[in-house]
């Protein structure tokens, strides 16, 4: 039993959408995808699983009984993957991303943006982007009740909106909100 | 043993003695191992823990998992190693149909391993003797291969021997494991 060279490890191909060996791709909830993503990854392995061939095999195995079980579950576990999916996306459509022009002094101003992480984004980045276009002061800053939102210095909501838009394709222009943070009006 | 997603924790260095002591003892829970244990967990490369909810210590190397421990019980291999040395352990084979069950964490069940599918030591229909020809105790670590499939898609502790199985062929066969889509599995490390 005992080979005198050892076998180096065994290379093992693991689903780019589902983490597990393609060859258990179809007990999870996203075949679909998985099938795909092997067909473009690695067409020899998606002839080997996906052939009908390879699906009549699968199902023979199973009394019929078992069949209709199995099938069941899985579109249990595919409607629970696609709901999932919907909801991201939901939380996606409905998130916002908020430019505040914040007046300072009398005519200064600071530019607030909150909920670029909302939309797959480094806020930490994002400042850096922001910075770096328009040459001026921009940092994270911690917001009270929790999240991060980036601070530019200067009346830039428009121009930020526009950098936004061009720069980060996640993020669908209505989206977005340019509010203005007046000071409190003198009474009257 | 890993139902619930988990997230990654903070590691820790594992110290040099105590490093030394659970290659150790991989090497006696695995003796097949030894040929493969310097690349698997060379003498020089720090060894870290995470220690993950209920007591259980995961060892990593480089943010690769490696082994995983409750408390003092038998320490065993994550998933994705015993797929780069699959000979180097004790194997057994469920049936087809019992593998949906396995994956979505339901207690290994006899039937799965005695039905025609199933693969205990000893099979006939196993003639290289992928799965042993000695009976397996309780309390000896199985990987659980499956049937159609060439990867193991569950690692764990044995409830019930394998003579003791065949004979009544129902009940709980393993304690609850590592298998595939566990939190373990999902772990994000690094
Ligand atoms: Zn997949």
């Amino acid at each position: 039993m005992a080979d005198a060279a050892p076998a180096g490890p065994k290379q093992v191909v693991y689903c780019g959408v589902c983490s597990l060996p393609p060859e258990y791709c179809e007990f999870g909830g996203t075949v679909k995808k998985c099938e795909e993503w092997l067909k473009e990854h690695h067409p020899e392995m998606h002839s080997k699983y996906y052939s009908a061939e390879a699906i009549e095999q699968n199902m023979s195995a199973l009394s019929v009984d078992a069949q209709k079980r199995a099938e069941k579950d899985a579109q249990k576990k595919a409607a629970k993957a696609a709901t999932a999916e919907a909801r991201a996306q939901e939380q996606r459509a409905t998130s916002k991303v908020v430019i505040k022009r914040i007046e300072r002094n009398k005519r200064k101003y600071v530019t607030a943006v909150q909920g670029l992480e909302h939309f797959g984004l480094d806020i930490k980045k994002c400042a850096k982007d922001f910075g770096k276009k328009f040459a001026t002061g921009s940092s994270v800053t911690k917001i009270p009740g929790g999240g991060d939102e980036i601070t530019v210095q200067g009346d830039l909501s428009d121009d930020i909106l526009d950098f936004i838009l061009a720069t980060y394709k996640s993020v669908p222009e209505d989206n977005v909100d340019c509010i203005e943070d007046k000071k409190k009006k003198a009474a009257g | 043993m890993f139902k619930k997603d988990l997230t990654s924790s903070s590691k820790s260095k594992v110290k040099s003695s105590a490093q030394r002591a659970i290659r150790a003892r991989i090497l006696e829970t695995y003796p097949l191992l030894e040929p493969h244990i310097d690349t698997i967990l060379p003498k020089k490369d720090q060894l870290e823990l995470v220690k993950l909810p209920d007591r259980v210590s995961l060892y990593t190397l480089n943010n690769v998992p490696l082994f995983f421990q409750h408390m003092d019980d038998a320490i065993l291999p994550h998933l994705t190693l015993v797929h780069k040395y699959p000979d180097c352990f004790t194997r057994l084979r469920i049936d087809r149909g019992a593998i949906r069950f396995v994956l979505s964490g339901a207690t290994l069940m006899a039937p799965g391993l005695t039905s025609p599918g199933g693969r205990l030591p000893g099979d006939e229909q196993d003639g290289e003797g992928r799965y042993g020809r000695e009976e397996l105790e309780a309390g000896e670590v199985v990987v659980i291969e499956a049937e159609g499939k060439e990867n193991a898609c569950f690692v764990g502790v044995l409830k019930m021997g394998t003579a003791e199985m065949k004979k009544v062929k129902k009940g709980q066969a393993c304690e609850a494991g590592h298998y595939l889509g566990d939190g373990l599995w999902g772990l994000q490390f690094g």
